[in-house]
């Protein structure tokens, strides 16, 4: 598979790997996709008491555009509110990392993940209220 | 740029020097016509047959006519498949195959099946052995051809072609094998097959031809795929390449001298890469049978991480994946699936191909960065668990 430059950089020097404590209520987890099908990407961000993503980390099972895509989104939902992370498509992603066609569900992937992240805090925080 | 390791030698082979040295006068000064019937067309000629009885000497036939020039095992296989069926059609509907052939045998059964033939696909054990069992109780009296592969490609599992001949030999049914990937890495012995296809580009002969045995006694027949000047006993016309023929049967001559001696080298260089391997990673699995497997071909599964994954941490070695990332199809490889390999497993695997000019060295590189690239990725992976 011939890759942007971009996409080989974040490859090459992942941001954002890692975890949060899913037991911390300011702290919202997706998993998204499935081992079967090849990608598998853990989002989790951190809001902080302004509503701002203040950290967040991935784990991701996948191929190489998958895993920029997951370091590429992490890096650009950081110091944001939910609502900015919710705007960002994943056609934005897609066309960052010059995706070929067929590497545009890994980008889907990124979003999906995103969204159900923040799903994930906003459901624990109602709980908790 | 750093210079690139190969490491795919079930994909393709680099032409090997005293091959394309052989070659060469046949382009611009023997050039002339093999068919044609004066001095220039004799001179190719001869050149054409001793590249035939090179071929024939390799396999095993007794008879070098029973050697017939293709593009390529593509063709090779189609002819035989194809050519079998259409032949034989008023004997039988029913042809048999594997489900772990190469695609352009599938595909050409796929196409008998659509014109009318009844197609039986052999399973595979976990091992990716055929099921002897199945097959003998496929072959019934409307069967006219079995055709499984001597040496599978993405596993390096070799098939009894013993047993499967003296089936097909007690039930009368044709037996054609896919030979490309076993020629000059195990021996084959076309007297126990009815046609046998073969391959250049394979063992170190250029690209763009190949052979189809077809047996002489007792003879098998063929309709030919294409029509023309009636070339090679009328079952594949076209003139003959005949530089690709000098070619394709000086690395046939090489490679029965040498085989034995490469084989050997081969073996070492896979078992110490599988100990580094081993040693230094868990969770690996390896897909095929490692006591009947060719030398230089080992497929693992590394849990946690994906193929395509991987292959990019590592861009200066060019290995394959079974992952579905790298197919065009996108779907993870079918003759994993076909061994009831784990569907995340098919994905998280790497064909490592050994060859001729392997060196230890280049082994002991690409097991390193294999091992540095699995945890790097294993550390980022959601689903691995130590």
């Amino acid at each position: 598979m011939e890759y942007s430059k971009e996409v080989t950089d974040r490859y090459n020097s992942t941001k954002n790997v890692g975890s949060l404590d899913d037991n911390d209520k300011n702290v919202g987890t997706s998993v998204v996709g499935a081992p079967a099908c090849g990608d598998v990407i853990k989002l989790q961000i951190k809001v902080d008491e302004n509503g701002l993503i203040s950290e967040a980390k991935f784990k991701t099972f996948g191929c190489g555009a998958a895993i920029a895509s997951s370091s590429l989104i992490t890096e650009w939902i950081s110091g944001k509110s939910t609502e900015e992370a919710l705007a960002i498509k994943n056609t934005e992603v897609a066309e960052y990392l010059s995706l070929p066609p067929v590497k545009a569900h890994c980008s889907v992937l990124a979003e999906e993940a995103v969204s159900k992240a923040i799903q994930n805090y906003r459901d624990k925080n109602r709980e908790s209220n | 740029m750093k210079p690139v390791i190969y490491m795919d030698y079930q994909a393709t082979t680099p032409c090997d020097k005293r091959v394309l040295e052989e070659m060469l006068p046949y382009f611009c000064e023997d050039f002339g016509n093999p068919h044609s019937s004066h001095a220039m067309g004799l001179q190719a000629k001869n050149a054409v047959e001793k590249a035939r009885k090179q071929v024939a000497d390799l396999i095993g036939a007794d008879d070098p006519r029973e050697i017939i020039f293709t593009s390529g095992a593509t063709e090779s296989n189609n002819l035989a498949i194809q050519g079998v069926s259409h032949f034989y059609k008023d004997k039988g509907k029913r042809i048999i195959t594997s489900t772990i052939e190469h695609k352009c045998v599938l595909e050409a059964f796929s196409a008998m099946e659509r014109e009318g033939f009844e197609v039986v696909k052999v399973p595979v054990l976990k091992n990716g052995i055929i099921d002897l069992q199945y097959l003998e109780k496929s072959v019934n009296d409307e069967t006219i051809l079995v055709s499984i592969m001597t040496v599978n490609n993405e596993i390096g599992t070799i098939q009894p072609v013993e047993d499967i001949s003296r089936i097909c030999r007690r039930k009368n049914v044709l037996f054609h094998t896919d030979a490309a990937q076993a020629v000059g890495k195990i021996k084959v012995d076309a007297s126990l097959v009815d046609l046998m296809s073969i391959s250049g580009h394979k063992i170190y002969g250029p690209k763009g031809i190949g052979a189809l045995y077809v047996r002489l006694k007792p003879r098998v027949r063929l309709t030919p795929v294409f029509f023309g000047g009636g070339q090679e006993r009328g079952m594949r016309s076209g003139t003959l390449a005949t530089p690709l023929c000098v070619g394709f049967g000086k690395a046939c001559e090489i490679a029965r001298q040498e085989a034995d001696a490469e084989s050997s080298r081969l073996a070492e260089l896979k078992s110490h890469f599988l100990k580094k391997i081993f040693d230094n990673l868990t969770k690996v699995h390896l897909n095929g049978d490692i006591e009947r497997g060719i030398p230089g071909c080992v497929n693992l599964s590394f849990e946690g991480v994906e193929g395509e994954g991987m292959m990019m941490g590592m861009q200066d070695v060019c290995i394959s994946s079974g992952s579905a990332c790298t197919s065009e199809s996108l779907e993870p490889s079918y003759v994993l699936h076909a061994l009831s390999v784990r569907e995340d497993l098919a994905h998280s695997s790497l064909r490592i191909g050994f060859g001729r000019f392997t060196t230890s060295e280049e082994v002991e590189y690409v097991s390193s960065k294999i091992i540095e690239v699995v945890k790097r990725l294993r550390d980022m992976s959601p689903i691995w668990q130590e």
